[in-house]
């Protein structure tokens, strides 16, 4: 009776205490055609029922990339440090959209999938995650449309273009931790669900989007190191082109934060997800 | 024999009352400004506990069926082995792939396709791609949705739906499958599938524990009963048994007999009266309840004034209609009982099968003497409750609608 032997996807002991000995990783891999199917399943909804189906994932930053032109470009004439206005503000939505969307789908994962959270066992730390990778279906499209612009520019597509896919990497983890994080807050606590869009709309204008950093007044640059954000999309623009200058510092500061942003998250994800199911 | 799932010292508490997850941020936040305090000292909250110190093993290739009331922890038990909520204390070891059901379907996407949403539904149940590729047309023939599969499920009839789900997880092929109340929901016709399904599951040897409020389902198809009751075991043994004692809890029964002395609704000389009846098992014990099927003893107390002679002790069935079902006595039986002597003593009845329909059957009961000497003769306020039992076992209860009676019997066809 001793020699009890586990074997499969949902093995050995449920105890009060020490579970979490199980193998983060190794269940993630168990589990991989789950999240797998999720993922798919999230990009796969998302343009149901439309007319204009995935076509969505570039009218969405294309149009925004026209109203800032007009309004930023005509109108309040915001410097892009002579990059052609099109590609400077595309360069940097495409990877914002993808962090906003992913913060937004991913950080209500867990209530908007409570029907299973309650039903059925597998890493929770899935839901935020097929969220994070449902987005790159939307990033890559947008990414080749940006090619489009970018050969219609016929500006020189460079060795800095791999940074492009490169920066993927932080930003996933980035957008993966802090939905992650906001995930499991939610659960508790359904403020989230209101201050996500809210902190979405106020972190696009504090993010080198509409501006390249280099109109900040010195004295206030500092203020870009607390956001993640600012270096990678500042990298992001750098991959296209690379003629302008850049703030290396404040790039692996961002780095950096992504990192501490996808661990902290992940622990406090594994450290509450055992109440979900009772309390979601 | 190895032991696939054991269960020890479980036990999972629930706060309830002023529940945290009912505070809004906001709300913790004035609350925290108000009394800072509160947080470092103990809080007087209100717990429940849905389950407290259960134990119980099963072997491999046991069915275990678990019975109890809404509120008695079934769910919760089978959330635990499932993994899906933790105890509070108490631990679990299951060997190999478990599988839950604690519902069909889930997981389903309206907007997407059968066929789509098969393979989503398959991996949340724990089914590699594969394996729902090998089962695929079969799953679809089982559901009988071939014309729709790729049609969204938000256009499906929710028996389609079901049946799509349930066809899903029939195919399963797990060591140890968790099933919750899936045979409450859906028609006759679905529910039979169930049942055959359930039935192929228990003869590749896979352990399955059941819940369902569908006794007969849990009789037919289980060999052990666990009944579950405020959270603790209250009974663990073979399925039929724990089901009678279960049903007997239940409706309250006949709780094993019925004092006769104060009824006053009777007409005889009195020198010999019945004074109590009992209803027993065949082995003797009381039994709380009678079902279709059930083999039943009644025992009729009485007390003798004076001496009597040539007794017949008689016993009438009534319908709740009034219909005389059946009149049985000493004196049919020829059985001579000379004379009894003042005092007390009882008379068996042995029934070997109730064969009624369930319902509430009246009696009555006579004593006669020498010469048709009415000694006692109750004509009401005797009443025999028959339960409702899955007679031809075969997952399908007895139904009072089915008539009065039945006979012992089988079908036969010959053809098949």
């Amino acid at each position: 009776m001793n020699s009890m032997i586990s074997v499969g996807l949902e093995e050995g002991e449920i105890t009060g205490k020490d579970y979490a000995k199980v193998s983060f990783i190794r269940e993630l891999w168990d589990y991989r055609e789950l999240f797998y199917f999720l993922a798919w399943r999230d990009a796969k909804v998302r343009y149901k029922q439309t007319v204009l189906g995935v076509l969505w994932a570039l009218i969405q930053p294309f149009f925004t990339m026209v109203i800032f032109t007009v309004v930023f470009g005509q109108m309040a004439n915001i410097s892009t440090g002579g990059i052609p206005r099109p590609i400077f503000y595309l360069s940097a939505l495409i990877p914002w959209a993808y962090f906003s969307s992913t913060l937004t789908t991913g950080g209500l994962s867990l209530v908007s999938n409570s029907n299973l959270l309650t039903k059925i066992y597998f890493p929770r730390i899935i839901l935020p995650a097929a969220a994070a990778l449902g987005g790159l279906v939307d990033f890559l499209l947008a990414t080749a449309m940006l090619i489009g612009f970018v050969v219609y520019y016929q500006l020189p597509l460079g060795w800095n273009f791999f940074l492009w896919p490169i920066l993927m990497m932080p930003l996933v983890l980035l957008a993966f931790g802090a939905s992650a994080f906001l995930a499991a807050l939610n659960v508790k606590y359904r403020d989230i669900k209101y201050a996500i869009p809210f902190g979405i709309q106020l972190l696009l204008f504090i993010t080198p989007i509409i501006y390249p950093s280099s109109v900040l007044p010195e004295e206030y640059r500092w203020m870009l190191a607390f956001n993640p954000l600012s270096g990678l999309i500042e990298a992001f623009r750098f991959a296209l082109v690379p003629t302008q200058q850049m703030n290396w510092s404040l790039v692996w500061l961002s780095l950096g934060l992504s990192v501490v942003v996808f661990i902290g998250g992940v622990i406090y994800f594994k450290r509450t997800e055992r109440a979900f199911a009772d309390i979601v | 024999m190895t032991i696939s799932i054991q269960v020890e010292g479980l036990s999972k508490r629930y706060r309830i009352g002023r529940l945290q997850q009912d505070l809004s941020l906001r709300e913790q936040l004035v609350e925290f400004v108000r009394r800072p305090l509160k947080n470092f000292g103990r809080d007087k909250e209100e717990v429940i506990w849905a389950l407290r110190d259960v134990s119980f093993r099963a072997n491999e290739g046991e069915v275990v069926g678990i019975v109890g009331r809404n509120g008695a922890g079934k769910s919760t038990l089978l959330k635990i082995l499932s993994r899906i909520t933790y105890p509070t204390s108490g631990s679990v070891k299951v060997k190999g792939r478990v599988a839950s059901l604690l519902e069909v379907g889930t997981g389903f996407h309206e907007e997407l396709t059968g066929r789509e949403n098969v393979y989503l539904n398959g991996s949340i149940l724990g089914m590699r791609k594969r394996e729902v590729n090998r089962h695929f047309d079969t799953i679809v023939e089982f559901a009988g949705v071939e014309q729709f599969i790729d049609t969204p499920i938000k256009r499906y009839s929710s028996g389609m739906r079901l049946r799509l789900g349930f066809a899903v997880a029939a195919h399963l092929n797990p060591d140890v499958l968790i099933v919750d109340e899936v045979l409450a929901v859906g028609d006759a016709g679905f529910q039979k599938k169930c049942v055959k399904a359930m039935e192929g599951l228990r003869n590749t040897g896979r352990t399955v524990l059941f819940v369902s409020h569908n006794l007969a389902a849990v009789e037919h198809l289980c060999s052990r009963g666990i009944w579950i009751d405020a959270g603790q075991v209250c009974m663990d043994g073979e399925a039929k048994e724990v089901i009678k004692a279960y049903m007997g809890a239940f409706s309250g029964g006949q709780s094993g007999g019925m004092d006769l002395a104060a009824i006053e609704k009777r007409v005889g000389s009195g020198e010999i009266r019945y004074t109590k009846i009992e209803y027993l098992n065949p082995d003797g014990t009381q039994c709380g309840i009678t079902r279709s099927g059930d083999a039943l003893v009644l025992r009729f107390h009485y007390h003798a004034e004076k001496t009597v002679r040539e007794l017949s002790f008689e016993f009438l069935l009534y319908t709740p209609m009034g219909t005389l079902l059946t009149w049985t006595s000493t004196w049919q039986h020829r059985i001579l009982i000379p004379e009894i002597r003042p005092g007390d003593g009882y008379v068996d009845l042995e029934i070997d099968s109730i064969n009624l329909v369930p319902g509430t059957y009246n009696f009555s009961l006579l004593l006669f003497g020498e010469d048709a000497k009415v000694h006692d003769k109750i004509e009401s306020g005797l009443v025999l409750e028959i339960e409702v039992s899955d007679v031809y076992n075969c997952g399908r209860v007895l139904e009072s609608r089915w008539g009065i009676m039945y006979f012992p019997q089988r079908w036969r066809i010959p053809a098949l």
